[in-house]
Formats: C-alpha cells, sequence, structure tokens
C-alpha cells in the first residue's frame, strides 16, 4: 500500500506515491525520474542529494517522502530557466569547478542557499557553508572560487 | 590504473608528426560535457532504469575470517518477489590457463572468489550470496532469511601480526613468492620483491651521517562520492547490455567474460558518467553478480552499493609499515638508501609494494639502493589501485628522511634535494635513464615561490616534499568523423573521469584547424570503438590524446585527397591550413571548407571517417614539488593546513585549469591521508567506520585554497608535449604535511593519520623527553 | 494495529505493507499535544517521536528494523516556536532545527554558548533538519547541545498520557542511547531561565575536522561576574568523558569568586582532567579526551568570562 503525496517539484505541481519509509531522495530519482539528485551515503555525510525544500537547503536522504505534501521542493533540474543557466552554474563552468561532477547538483543547490541567503559571503562563509557537500576531485579550490564569482 | 606500467620514460621514439599549431591547446574553453554536469542531465551509474528491472542486492559476512559451513539460500528463494538469488556455486571454475594473464596481476581465480566466496570469507563484508527482488523492501528481507553456518576463525588485521610465524592464515596455500628455494611453510607473505642498484654496503661506508626511522601509514580508501553501481539485461540470446561505472568499459567486459567464461562478444559494455574513482573503479565487483542474476531471473537487474558496502567490500589502498634508512655526506650528497616495506595486500595477494620501491627515492640521483618490499595477506578488503599506487607511503618515509637529513646538516630542504636531484640522464634504480624531465625546475620554483619566502606565524611550520610517477601510455583507439555539415565527432573508448573530453576536443581542433566548438566527443561503448585500455596510470591525455592526434592527423590527410578530388589534382598540390583546403597551384585564393568537403563526400567516396588504434609508449614521467604550512594548537595537537602550494612538470598543460584541479585534488587528497583518514577496526576484525562521519576526507572548511605552478617541460614523444598529470599530486603531500607538522611540533611524526589525538601523544612524550 | 480518537481530523496517517503484507511501519503527523500522547499511549511495539530525524533515518531507512510507529511531532505548533517570556526567559520547542535556533537574534544573544553549541551539529544540511529535542532525546554522550543546555540550567516541558511533567535537562540521559522518559512521553519544549546582568555561556569541542564530525570531548561554561568583574555563579559541563555529560561542580566552585587568573585556571584544569571518566574509542583515547577536555573547559571558561564583561 503506499500513500499519495502532492507536492510542488520545481515549481510544478506533482503527485507521487510512496512508502512511509521511502525517503525524498528515492521518491525524487525513481518515482519523478530526477535522476540529477545524487545519491553519495544515504546517511546524510555527503550532501550529494541536496535540495532546497520549502527554502531551506536538506538531504533529500534525510526527508521522509510521506513529510513532504504540500512542501515546494528545488532540485538541480529546476535551477536554470528558459534554457538560461544560472549564474552558478555558468561560473562552475567557467571556473572547471567539477572533475566528475557527481557532486556537482548537490553543491550547486546548497551555493543557490548561500546566496539567497547571504548574498555577500566571504570565502571562508562560503567554505564552511559548503562543508556539507563533499568532493573529492577539485580539493574545493575552484567551487569555492566559482561561488565567489558569483557573490553580487 | 591496474595494469603494471611497462613503459616508463621508454625509449621507443614515437613519431611526432607535423607540429600542429596550438590555437587552441592551453586556453581554458568550457568542457563539452559541462552543460549536462551542471543541470543534472548526465547520468551516471545508478541513473539507468529500464521496465521491469530488478533490485539486486549482496548479502555480506558478518565475520572478518570464517569458513563457510553451510549456505542455504531456499528460504530467501521462497519469499514471494524474489526471482533469483546466486552464490559462489553458479561461478564457473576458471581453467589454469585463464588464471593470469602471462603470468601478471589480477588473477582472475582470486578475483572470482573475491566477488562471491567460496570455502572461506576473508574479511567483513566479503560477499556470500546475491539476490535479486522486485523491489528494494523484498530484496532487504530475503537477505534476512537467506541462512549461513560459520566456523568462525581467528582473524589478522595488524601488519606485523600478519607476518609473524604462528600468524592466523588466510590461504593455507600460500609460500612466499620471490623467495629461493621456495619456502617450504605456508605463510601470509605473498611475495617479496627486491631492488638493487649499487651496492648499499660500500655506499653507506661513504656516509658521513645515516639516519634510520620506522614509519607506518593506514589503509585509505579512495573516496569517489559515486558508489558503484549497475544495470545488466541479459537477453534471451544471451547477449548482455552492461550500463555501468567505471574507469574502463573494456576492462569490465574481459572481467566479466573471463569470470563468467562466456565470449566477449556477447558483452555489450556502456560506459555511464563516472563519479570518480581515483583507481578504485579498475576492477569489477557487481556486474559479475547482476549479469548472473538477470540470466537466472531473465529480467534486467539493477545493483548500487549502500555506502558502508563501499568502505567495507571495495578497495582501499595499503596500509604499509616502512623502515628506511639513507647515508649523506656533510655537503648533503646522498650515498646510500636501504629500507623494507610492507604493504597489506588485504584479503588477496596484490599490494602495490613493487611501485612503492621502483617510486620512493626516484626524484634523486642516489647510486647505491637496495630496498625489499613484502606484500602481506591480512583479512581486510583485497586492496585496489588508488592514485599513484604505492608511491605516496613510500615518498612519506623518504621524503620524511630527506626532512631529517636536511635538518641534522643545517640544509635548506629545498637546497638538500637540489643537491641530489635527478636530472636527464640519471639511471633510476629501476633501470630507466631520465630523459626530458623537469624535477629540478620544480625545486628552483620553489624556492623562487613567494609562498616559501613567506615568514611563519608562532606554531607554525613549513614542509616541503617531493613525488614522482612513472606515468603511462597504453593501447587506445580514437575515431574521427566528419558530419555531413561539416562538424566533426571525435570517439573514445575511455571514461572522462576529469574533463578528458574537453582535452580531445582542443588536441583534435589545432590538429584540424577547426574551432573547438565545431567538435563533439563521445565515449563509445564497447560495441563502438576497437579496444582501450582503462583511464588510469596519467594515461589519458597523454596515450588517448596521441590517437586522437593521429586520427586527426590521418584526418587532414584524408580531407586533402577528397579536396585533391573534388578539384581534380593530385594531392600534393593541396594544402591545408586553419582547418580549410587550399588549392596551392592557385595561390591560396581557390579553397574548400570543411564543410563544403563534408557536402560532396559522396562524390569523393562517401562518408569521412578515420580510426586509429595504437599502443602509446614513450610516457614522460611526472615530478612535483610541493609546500605545505600548518598552523598547529599545542595544547590539543589539531593541525591546520594554512598553506599549500603544488609545482609540477605537466609537459604541455592541454586545458590548464583541468591540470590545476588535479593538482589540486590530488594535494588534498594527500592532506586527507597525512591528517585524519584511516580504516578502523574492532577487535573483532569489524570496520568501525564505514561512513564519511568517521571515515574523514577533507570538507571545504578544512583547507585553504592550493595555488598551483605549473612547470612545462615538453614530452618530445607526444605531439603536444603532454605528460600524464593526474596522479603525481598525491605523492609528495604526505612527506610535505609531515614536515610541516613536525617541524611546527619540534618532534618528528612518524605515522599517518597524524591526527590530534596522534600528535597529542608525539607531543607529551617529546616533552617527556625533555624533562 | 493503531486506533486513535482523531480528535482534530487534520492530521495524517499512513501505512506501509511488505509484499507479503505485514505492515512495514507506520507514520502519523499530529498536530496538538493531546493526540501525540495519545498515539503514544495507545502505540504497541517500537514507537519514535520524529522530529528532524538526522540520527533516526539513517538507522531505519537503509537498514533494517523499522519502528512500528513513527510520530512526526513538528506539526504541533507548541514544538516549534521560539519565545521570550515576559520575565527574560525563553521558551524553545523542542522540534525547533538549528537553523532556527541560530536565526532567533534575541536568544543568540542572549544564550551565545548554547546556540553555537546548537550550531556545531553537522551542515547547513543537517542544521535545516536537526532539533534540540532530538539531540537530548538521541542521548550520545557527545551530543553537543546538551552540555550547553545543562549549564544554562535548562528545563524541559515533558508531556504524556498522563499529564505533563517538568524535569532539569541533566535527569533526561541515564545511559547512552537511554533517557528517563516513559514510552507515553516526550519533550515538548524547553524553558531558559532569564538572564542576569554580565551573564555569558560558551561552548567548544574538539573534533578533527572543521566541520561535520562528532566530538571527542567538549566543554560547556555559563556563569555570572559582579561589577567588580568576580564570578559570582557558574556551571560547567563535559561532554563525550563519560556515559552522560558530566555536571563538573567542583570545579565550577574554582572558578567562583576568582577572576579566572592563572592560578585559578591551572587549578579548575587539573580538577576538570580529575572529573573526566571517558572510554578509549574510535574517536579518541580516553588519555587525549582527559586531557583536551581541561584546555576545551579552560578556553570556554576565558570566552564566557570575556563574554559576560562586555
Amino acid at each position: 500500500m503506499t500513500i499519495s503525496i502532492h507536492a510542488s517539484v520545481n515549481g510544478e505541481p506533482c503527485q507521487f506515491q510512496c512508502g512511509t519509509t521511502d525517503t525524498l531522495l528515492k521518491v525524487l530519482r525513481e518515482n519523478l525520474q530526477l535522476t540529477g539528485t545524487k545519491q553519495g551515503c544515504g546517511t546524510g555525510d555527503c550532501g550529494a542529494c541536496s535540495v532546497i525544500m520549502n527554502g531551506e537547503l536538506v538531504c533529500a536522504c534525510l526527508v521522509l517522502a510521506v513529510e513532504c505534501g504540500q512542501a515546494d521542493i528545488r532540485t538541480v533540474e529546476g535551477l536554470s530557466s528558459a534554457g538560461q543557466l544560472h549564474s552558478l552554474q555558468q561560473a562552475f563552468l567557467d571556473n572547471a569547478a567539477l572533475q566528475c561532477g557527481i557532486c556537482t547538483p548537490g553543491l550547486l543547490m546548497a551555493s543557490k542557499a548561500l546566496l539567497d541567503k547571504h548574498p555577500q559571503p566571504d570565502e571562508t562563509q562560503i567554505r564552511y557553508w559548503i562543508a556539507g557537500n563533499l568532493c573529492r576531485c577539485t580539493g574545493y579550490d575552484k567551487i569555492v572560487r566559482a561561488i565567489m564569482g558569483c557573490v553580487s | 590504473m591496474n595494469e603494471e606500467p611497462t613503459n616508463y620514460g621508454d625509449v621507443a621514439e614515437v613519431a611526432a608528426g607535423n607540429k600542429p599549431s596550438a590555437a587552441v591547446v592551453g586556453t581554458r574553453p568550457v568542457r563539452p560535457d559541462g552543460v549536462d554536469k551542471v543541470t543534472g542531465r548526465a547520468r551516471f551509474g545508478a541513473d539507468m532504469q529500464l521496465p521491469g528491472s530488478l533490485v539486486g542486492m549482496v548479502f555480506r559476512s558478518p565475520h572478518a575470517h570464517a569458513r563457510l559451513l553451510k549456505v542455504d539460500v531456499s528460504a530467501a528463494l521462497a519469499l514471494p518477489g524474489v526471482k533469483a538469488i546466486v552464490t559462489a556455486a553458479d561461478l564457473p571454475e576458471i581453467p589454469d590457463d585463464q588464471a593470469m594473464d602471462k603470468g601478471q596481476p589480477p588473477d582472475f581465480r582470486d578475483m572470482s572468489a573475491n566477488i562471491l566466496a567460496r570455502e572461506k570469507v576473508l574479511y567483513e563484508g566479503h560477499a556470500i550470496a546475491a539476490v535479486a527482488a522486485i523491489d528494494e523492501l523484498t530484496a532487504r528481507h530475503a537477505m534476512t532469511l537467506i541462512d549461513v553456518d560459520y566456523a568462525v576463525l581467528p582473524h589478522v588485521i595488524d601488519l606485523h601480526q600478519a607476518m609473524e610465524p604462528d600468524a592466523p592464515l588466510l590461504n593455507d596455500h600460500n609460500f612466499t613468492k620471490g623467495i629461493k628455494p621456495v619456502p617450504k611453510k605456508p605463510s601470509n607473505i605473498a611475495s617479496r620483491y627486491e631492488q638493487i642498484h649499487g651496492d648499499v654496503v660500500a655506499g653507506f661506508a661513504q656516509a658521513d651521517v645515516i639516519i634510520e626511522e620506522e614509519f607506518s601509514t593506514q589503509p585509505v580508501h579512495q573516496g569517489y562520492i559515486e558508489p558503484h553501481a549497475c544495470l545488466v539485461n541479459v537477453r534471451p540470446s544471451g547477449r548482455t547490455d552492461i550500463w555501468c561505472s567505471t574507469q574502463g568499459q573494456f576492462m569490465v567486459r574481459a572481467y566479466c567474460a573471463r569470470l563468467l567464461q562466456i565470449p566477449l562478444a556477447d558483452l555489450r559494455v556502456f560506459p555511464m558518467e563516472i563519479g570518480g574513482g581515483f583507481g578504485g573503479k579498475t576492477t569489477v565487483y557487481l556486474e559479475p553478480l547482476a549479469i548472473l542474476l538477470s540470466k537466472k531471473s531473465g529480467k534486467p537487474v539493477r545493483m548500487e552499493m549502500s555506502r558502508a558496502d563501499v568502505f567495507k567490500a571495495t578497495g582501499p589502498t595499503s596500509g604499509s609499515y616502512i623502515r628506511m634508512k639513507i647515508g649523506a655526506r656533510n655537503d648533503g650528497t646522498i650515498v646510500a638508501a636501504e629500507g623494507v616495506l610492507c604493504y597489506q595486500a588485504g584479503a588477496y595477494p596484490g599490494s602495490p609494494v613493487r611501485l612503492g620501491c621502483m617510486t620512493a627515492f626516484a626524484p634523486y640521483n642516489i647510486p647505491n639502493i637496495k630496498l625489499i618490499g613484502y606484500d602481506v595477506l591480512v583479512n581486510r578488503p583485497k586492496s585496489a589501485a588508488y592514485r599513484a599506487p604505492g608511491a605516496p607511503m613510500a615518498s612519506f618515509a623518504a621524503e620524511s628522511l630527506m626532512d631529517i637529513l636536511a635538518q641534522q646538516l643545517d640544509i635548506d630542504p629545498l637546497e638538500l634535494r637540489l643537491r641530489n636531484a635527478a636530472d636527464n640522464g640519471t639511471q633510476t634504480a629501476y633501470g630507466v635513464t631520465f630523459k626530458n624531465i623537469g624535477y629540478r625546475q620544480t625545486l628552483e620554483a620553489a624556492r623562487a615561490h613567494p609562498h616559501y619566502n613567506a615568514p611563519l606565524g608562532p606554531d607554525q611550520g613549513r614542509g616541503v616534499a617531493s613525488g614522482f610517477w612513472f606515468n603511462i601510455g597504453g593501447q587506445s583507439s580514437a575515431a574521427v568523423d566528419i558530419n555531413q555539415d561539416g562538424s566533426v565527432l571525435v570517439t573514445t573508448g575511455t571514461p572522462d573521469i576529469g574533463g578528458s573530453r574537453a582535452s580531445m576536443a582542443m588536441m583534435a581542433a589545432d590538429v584540424l584547424g577547426v574551432g573547438y566548438e565545431q567538435i563533439q566527443v563521445r565515449i563509445a561503448d564497447t560495441g563502438s570503438i576497437a579496444h582501450s585500455d582503462l583511464t588510469g596510470g596519467s594515461r589519458v591525455t597523454f596515450a588517448v590524446g596521441m590517437a586522437v592526434s593521429q586520427a586527426a592527423s590521418a584526418m587532414v590527410e584524408e580531407l586533402r585527397r577528397r579536396a585533391a578530388l573534388l578539384w581534380r589534382v593530385e594531392v600534393d598540390q593541396v594544402s591545408w591550413m586553419g582547418g580549410v583546403a587550399r588549392l596551392m597551384a592557385s595561390g591560396g585564393s581557390s579553397s574548400l571548407s570543411l564543410t563544403q568537403i563534408a557536402a560532396s563526400s559522396a562524390e569523393t567516396g562517401g562518408p569521412i571517417a578515420v580510426e586509429i588504434s595504437l599502443n602509446a609508449q614513450g610516457a614522460g614521467p611526472g615530478f612535483a614539488t610541493h609546500i605545505c604550512d600548518v598552523q598547529l594548537d599545542k595544547e590539543t595537537g589539531r593541525v591546520t593546513v594554512v598553506r599549500y602550494t603544488a609545482i609540477q612538470d605537466v609537459g604541455k598543460a592541454i586545458h590548464p585549469s583541468y591540470v590545476e584541479g588535479q593538482m589540486q585534488g590530488g594535494a588534498v587528497q594527500g592532506i586527507g591521508w597525512a591528517l585524519n583518514e584511516a580504516y578502523l577496526y574492532d577487535e573483532n576484525g569489524r570496520l568501525l567506520n564505514p561512513g564519511f562521519l568517521d571515515y574523514r576526507v577533507p570538507v571545504a572548511s578544512d583547507v585553504p585554497m592550493i595555488d598551483t605552478v605549473l612547470i612545462e617541460v615538453p614530452n618530445p614523444r607526444h605531439p603536444f608535449g603532454v605528460k600524464g598529470v593526474g596522479e603525481v599530486p598525491i605523492v609528495p603531500p604526505l612527506g610535505a604535511v609531515a614536515n610541516a607538522v613536525s617541524r611546527a611540533a619540534g618532534t618528528r611524526l612518524y605515522d599517518l593519520p597524524m591526527s590530534p589525538t596522534a600528535i597529542h601523544k608525539a607531543l607529551k612524550r617529546a616533552a617527556r623527553r625533555r624533562s | 494495529m493503531l486506533r486513535i480518537p482523531l480528535k482534530s481530523g487534520k492530521w495524517f496517517f499512513a501505512i506501509t505493507f511488505s509484499a507479503a503484507g505485514t505492515v512495514i511501519m507506520e507514520y502519523c503527523a499530529p498536530v496538538t499535544l493531546a493526540e501525540v500522547c495519545a498515539a503514544l499511549g495507545a502505540a504497541s511495539g517500537t514507537v519514535k517521536v520524529f522530529a528532524g530525524g538526522t540520527d533516526l533515518l539513517p538507522r531505519f531507512v537503509a537498514g533494517v528494523n523499522p519502528p512500528a510507529l513513527l510520530i512526526d511531532i513538528k506539526h504541533v505548533p507548541e514544538t516549534r516556536e521560539i519565545r521570550r517570556l515576559a520575565e527574560g526567559g525563553f521558551v524553545i520547542g523542542s522540534a525547533c532545527s538549528g537553523g532556527q535556533i541560530s536565526a532567533h537574534t534575541e536568544l543568540v544573544r542572549s544564550w551565545p554558548g548554547l546556540t553555537e553549541a546548537m550550531d556545531l551539529i553537522g551542515s547547513v544540511q543537517i542544521q535545516s533538519r536537526a532539533t534540540l529535542g532530538g539531540n537530548l532525546c538521541n542521548a550520545s554522550p557527545a551530543a553537543d547541545s546538551v552540555p550547553a543546555l545543562i549549564a544554562s540550567r535548562a528545563r524541559c516541558r515533558i508531556a504524556g498520557s498522563d499529564g505533563e511533567r517538568e524535569l532539569p535537562v541533566e535527569d533526561i540521559i541515564v545511559s547512552p542511547g537511554r533517557t528517563c522518559l516513559r514510552q507515553d512521553e516526550f519533550i515538548v519544549s524547553f524553558f531558559l531561565p532569564a538572564r542576569n546582568p554580565r551573564s555569558a555561556d560558551a561552548y567548544l569541542r574538539m573534533t578533527p575536522r572543521t566541520e561535520m564530525d562528532i566530538a571527542i570531548a567538549s566543554a560547556a561554561v555559563n556563569l555570572t561576574v559582579d561589577e567588580q568583574g568576580v564570578v559570582n555563579e557558574c556551571h560547567v559541563v563535559l561532554g563525550a568523558v563519560g556515559p552522560v555529560p558530566v555536571y563538573a561542580l567542583p570545579a565550577a566552585r574554582i572558578l567562583l569568586g576568582s577572576r579566572l587568573d592563572e592560578e585559578v585556571r591551572q587549578r579548575f584544569r587539573r580538577q576538570i582532567s580529575a572529573l573526566c571518566r571517558p572510554i578509549s574509542d574510535k574517536r579518541g583515547s580516553a588519555e587525549y579526551r582527559t586531557d583536551v577536555t581541561a584546555v576545551l573547559a579552560d578556553r570556554a571558561a576565558m570566552t564566557a568570562y570575556n563574554r559576560a564583561l562586555l
């Protein structure tokens, strides 16, 4: 038996079926086929599944799908609009801030949440804010530079 | 890299051909796959779905060492929704002549026993059975119904204990290789390797100062963020499609075929985007199980490891114990080096100890060297390649000794290295004579760098260390196709793990004389291009880049020929410049663009396509020197890396941003290895930290910006001068951080990781010694 | 099977069955305190109160043995409010997230130590979810907010099917992973007392990494100084050096009547170490914990003292 949940995903109304032990991550990836949100650990320790839920940055692996009734959920798939990349997406490309790219969706969502709340972070603030997003390829240097490049 | 490198600084010259112009090479364009990756559209290992797919899951041993008395899956199989279960009984026996290729690793019998345990389980997490069920809940339920009886055996986790004569034996038939006569008694020492250069006894006799110390390092995991994942569909015909995250689709095909004794031609492997590998995805774990499950169930099977499974059952690199000694004259000239290196292999033979012996002192011109390596079995997961396999731990020992020597002789540590630096013409201990190397330049750049000359604050220390990696070439294929509209498609068979599509497109663009945007790059499945070795060994930009460059050069010839046919002249009447064919007789005023030639291809012989396969030789060795500043909290033992500079001879940086990225990423991985990463076991041999919370890879707030200096001493064997760059960046950090910490602490640290607890203990010990 | 009268008629209830037809887990999200208590009281089998879920979810989602019933208390308004009382104290709902607490400037100003302790838990992502009540009821000896809560003399409002009661925070954790709460009880909110002038708190912990880590050892200090800068009230609590947080009364007494001069601090450090009863585990040795806790407590005391003087 599954439960029907109504939520908003990337600004579109959305309905999905889930079980009580299903996570938001599972629903996004398997029910809604939004595989841009990645699973790296399942325990909230890597940040690869970062999404913005009701304006707050969360790990989708630590949210139950049944909690998401009426929630506003934003994933990497909704970051660009009308074929125009978000300035963070462009900055990540221009700064070569990704190597393998698996952490990139989570880092983009984390960076967006940062700039939404603190439009002018310094390097230290950026580093602490994205500390929940592991990247094993880049050593973070170019990621931090990309975010700094988007500071208004 | 998994294969043994065989062509270090090879003698065979490769015809470089016409030197192409470098309009694109050396610039920093956006990578071709970039937009897909920032919009979430790129598809990685776990992102493939097929209708009707089953969920595959692995049942793993809770014991570090046990005999399997009974494996009964009947109750699990009877559970509604369970469609197939496989155990070792489903794996074929591998015939003698198939166990190894020319006596070289990997050993496919070991690999087979590693993917599903036979009589014994050899580590916690060792796979025993695999289940395919209609959903995850059912698969999990089935796992609880698998009935296994174990006779738990004494286990051995510790390297020293494993080498004791009375240690519990992992394999009763293991007689140490490399010792003559072959020992009569089995042991956990899988093999002994010896590297002798000159005469160390005579060498040490010339020394004014001799330093001998012991060092240890812990196993560390590659730590790729994407867990292993695959989707397999065995069709009724037996033809099998595999989508997976791997460093080599041809490796997956070859290994699965060998392990399951099925024809290569029945398998087609589609490489998905790979979410990090660092050597850890150069073997197979899930794919053969998914093939068996799909075959049994008649349905596609998806498998994905949990993070705990990744830590428990996939390769970390070896932990090590190293005793090493160097002797020098009072002027700093090193006259001899000697040592014993013991590396943990894990449950099956195959640590990179040999590579450790070969690389330890490679940056230095030392006339007398004797290093002995031991490959030691322990009840831990089988070690796998990790970025410059075997080199960082050996380099940590050697570079620590260099630092102690510099302190004892009161010589600047860079000056000491300059006095002993390997140069062109230096013969290495492992036999190769260096050519076109840029090691000395990295030292000089370090000495001139503002970082090296900046004042240190209180409780700060500065460490330097150098590192070496062979870099390899290998079998590589590349195709260049001109589409009917004049756009260019470059196809290779090597997964893009860090931006290699960009460098391939850039090299092709410069050879063809066309714009970067005109080129698309595709990573092909095993059915769509000829064999290519895997992505590893810092080989892709060099070796695959060579194949791409040669294919592009051949394409230029083909385009001249096509133009000559259109103009009805001899081909030598046609030149190629700036992506345009020009008729020489016209003084260049008659020209045909790529688009025009492509549009007329039907009249000149059909589609315009070139494919090159080669076995690239002449990889240029990589050298790096790193500078690290740390701040030490002497009351708590906590270390903060406050400044870091990585300097490396890269040959030629095709896309400098991605070269810098390799250096920065390798440096931070090395910082993690030095400071906080380690495998921790309880008394039962169970891993205590199989997750990212207690296996501490560095987070963004742990590290500073990593400054980079790219030295370009071109490799003449590559059309653009490329040397591999990916691996050497992880070699110096262990020594650089340890030297910095030791200088800040005023006492030497010999054991990694240098966690706050370990540093605090060392500080207390030093204080007791002083008082 | 759970049967509770749905008084408000608004709350959410769901069950998952396995393929074989057995119940995997029931989930409910009541909206009043009474409904939570009724659900707790009627439950048979394992029941878990669920707020942020950052510790709870990883235990059963990826693994086995989910609880029979999960009661999500986030929809009960009393668990989500931060309120300043007229007399100067604060009420903090047990399901308030770290993010919510850090964003409350008045609270941060009054209780810098407690709020920075909460803020140290996990990443920004974790902060969006992890709650003060969850951190306490998880009953880990290494919980960051708990030493600071105890040092602040916070009290818990506890609701149960028989009514409500109030307990000081230090009475809640009885051993690692266990609280004194009965199965039908849960923590509704915390009460922080009004601040005297020249009062401040501070919290410090030791972790190998800068973020995303669990305390090897920690210390919270809450103190008040008189107009001459002499400490006249002091509470010191140590984390991860015993099965439950250690209320270090003998150490706090050393600081009373002092201006934290060097000699006092040295005695204070020695006393702190003497009060530590740590174990050696994967995160640190007993010896290290004992040594470093003294350093942390001393530094936290200095920070709190300097804040109080401001």
